[in-house]
């Protein structure tokens, strides 16, 4: 059945929707540790990459290339077509590009509603002075449209569960107006089924939108067939495969993994 | 009926508003004073305490920006000492007072601009960087001062505005935790300081950048910190070298700490610092009138801070099961 959704969907349009993103020769190195070597990807408008890799093969490191957390030591990013070099996670974001944290990038000690609106707070413009009820407000309707369930938008994140922690966090990308690329750093890793399922119905929801390039990390690779119209699997810093998701199955993309290291 | 939903209701304001915790305290320790010693409700004697707590508040209300961005600068102390010498170095060559007193503010938040560069280009961490600073400074007001106390000036309505005038310096302290509150409470610079303190890498990812963060609120602390001092001098009427110093940094954080500030960063506020102060001072100053020795101000302070950070735990834990 989901197959058939995501057939649909990808002969609908999305291999020849433009590229909203494209690493070419990217390469990162921190000390003696090569993160990334050569790495090539690319996402177009309305698609959602899955990208797979063990512990450590640098798909953080990717992300966060992405988004401008970190400088590449080579290669170039074309965003929309145009070489673009990201100054910072700011400038990432006001072209569109927003991203979740595998670490969630959680404020414990600020309540949920600041969390939503970490260094994009509404303030009374000219004055840098917050306008907390409106972010009370917005935050309670986006949260609600998501159909996450909290005590209350004024509750500290500390005090929420992993899953709730990491629900908020998705909406708070999710939500930002403009977003033309999502990049989400295992974003179920702590979800129980329900929660996983509705955020995943989520992004099933935004690739209809058709206006969105998603690029999502998991370790779980059922949900990564179910949702992704393509896989790229990361070893050691490289692309070692690149399919469409109907191309592959969850064995196949186990035993790859695991032909590394000679397990029959 | 009607008492006990009362009853309640301050009990549930005592949990979540830390600070109405320790005012209470603080009433307590007045009530106590006012009925057991001669004196302690006199105008004059408010004065008296209102001298005491100054500088800590003034400090206080720098180290608690610090201590929320997960910081802590021990070198206030010494900066509030040496500011009035800077001062006097300028008005020495002829410069007007005010422009003098500007001069000097100026420079001791260039005080905390170093700390805050050495401390986010080397990443050191704070509290060794500015333990250096503080000796560093230490030495600097003995060679300014030549170890000798200067006279402070006196004439002029600067002067007045500047401590002289009786009560302006605690006017100057009330009005600096009312901006620096309103700084923290109500601006996103004050919401991006806590977020540093409690996550600088999460911080980092959204794109707050907190070594700038961290730099203002240095030169924040230390700014205010050379402010304090030369209102103090000016007050007294004499810039001493032995003034301020360690003691006066290490009372501004304890206030900081009593008022509920965080030492790991992450919370804290401006008003929980004065009312900190506040009751340090009520102390102090009770002491003083009951006759009990001096040397028994330190005891009770160190109970006071353990105590303080035990019940900054325990309410912790009280608010997190009342949210549930
Ligand atoms: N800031 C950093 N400084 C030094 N080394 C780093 C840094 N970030 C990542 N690394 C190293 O780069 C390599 C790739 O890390 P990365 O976090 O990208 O892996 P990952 O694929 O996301 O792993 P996981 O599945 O565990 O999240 C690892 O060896 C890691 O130790
Ligand atoms: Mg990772």
């Amino acid at each position: 059945m989901t197959a058939q959704e995501e057939g649909s969907v990808t002969a609908g349009g999305a291999e020849t929707a433009p590229e909203v993103i494209r690493a070419e020769h990217i390469s990162k190195r921190f000390g003696a540790v090569q993160a990334l070597k050569d790495v090539n990807l690319y996402v177009r408008r309305g698609e959602i990459l899955g990208l797979i890799g063990d512990n450590g093969a640098g798909k953080s490191t990717l992300i966060k290339t992405l988004t401008g957390f970190h400088r590449p030591d080579q290669g170039r990013l074309l965003f929309n077509g145009t070489e673009t070099a990201l100054r910072s996670v700011v400038h990432a974001r006001s072209l569109g590009i927003d991203t979740v944290f595998q670490d969630l990038a959680m404020i414990n000690d600020l309540p949920v509603y600041l969390n939503l609106f970490l260094n994009r707070e509404l303030t009374h413009r000219p004055l840098p002075v917050l306008r907390r009820s409106e972010m009370r407000r917005r935050a309670r309707e986006a949260l609600d449209s998501i159909g996450i369930s909290i005590p209350s938008v004024d509750t500290e994140v500390g005090q929420l569960s992993g899953g709730q922690r990491q629900a908020i966090a998705v909406a708070r990308s999710v939500y930002a107006e403009s977003t033309q690329l999502l990049l989400l750093d295992e974003p179920l890793a702590a979800m129980g089924a329900k929660e996983g399922g509705q955020i995943l119905r989520l992004l099933k929801r935004l690739k209809e939108r058709r206006d969105i390039a998603i690029i999502l990390i998991a370790h779980n690779y059922a949900q990564i067939v179910d949702i992704c119209d393509r896989v790229n699997l990361l070893q050691h810093g490289e692309i070692t495969l690149d399919r469409a998701s109907q191309e592959t199955s969850v064995s196949e993309l186990l035993e790859l993994v695991h032909a590394e290291y000679g397990v029959n | 009926m009607e008492a006990k939903q009362v009853a309640t209701a301050v009990g549930r304001g005592l949990v979540r508003r830390r600070e109405l915790s320790i005012f209470v305290v603080c009433v307590a320790a007045a009530i106590y004073f006012a009925v057991t010693g001669s004196g302690f409700t006199t105008s004059e004697n408010y004065h008296t305490i209102a001298q005491y707590v100054a500088p800590w508040i003034i400090i206080g209300a720098g180290e608690v920006m610090l201590l929320i961005c997960g910081q802590i600068d021990l070198s206030a102390g010494f900066v509030f000492t040496l500011a009035p010498f800077v001062l006097t170095s300028f008005t020495g060559d002829g410069m007007p007072l005010l422009l003098a007193l500007v001069c000097a503010v100026a420079i001791s938040a260039l005080v905390g601009v170093v700390n805050g560069l050495i401390h986010t280009l080397f990443n050191l961490a704070s509290f060794i960087v500015t333990l250096g600073m503080a000796f560093f400074l230490e030495g600097m007001s003995l060679i300014a001062s030549n170890a000798q106390p200067e006279a402070a000036p006196a004439n002029g309505w600067v002067a007045q505005v500047f401590g002289r005038a009786r009560w302006s310096e605690l006017i100057w302290a009330l009005a600096i935790v009312a901006v620096m509150q309103a700084l923290l409470s109500t601006t996103k610079f004050g919401v991006n300081t806590q977020a540093v303190g409690s996550n600088p890498i999460g911080a980092a990812e959204a794109g707050i950048r907190i070594n700038r963060i961290k730099i203002v609120n240095f030169a924040l602390c230390s700014g205010l910190a050379g402010l304090g001092g030369i209102l103090d001098g000016i007050r007294v009427g004499s810039f001493d070298p032995t003034n301020g110093g360690n003691e006066t940094m290490f009372l501004a954080v304890a206030s900081a700490v009593i008022g509920g500030t965080a030492l790991l960063g992450g919370s804290g506020t401006i008003i929980g610092a004065l009312l900190g102060a506040l009751l340090l001072g009520i102390v102090y100053d009770g002491f003083n009138l009951t006759g009990v020795n001096a040397n028994a101000f330190d005891v009770v302070l160190g109970i006071a801070i353990i105590a303080a950070m035990l019940l900054n735990v325990y309410l912790g834990v009280l608010r997190r099961k009342a949210s549930r």
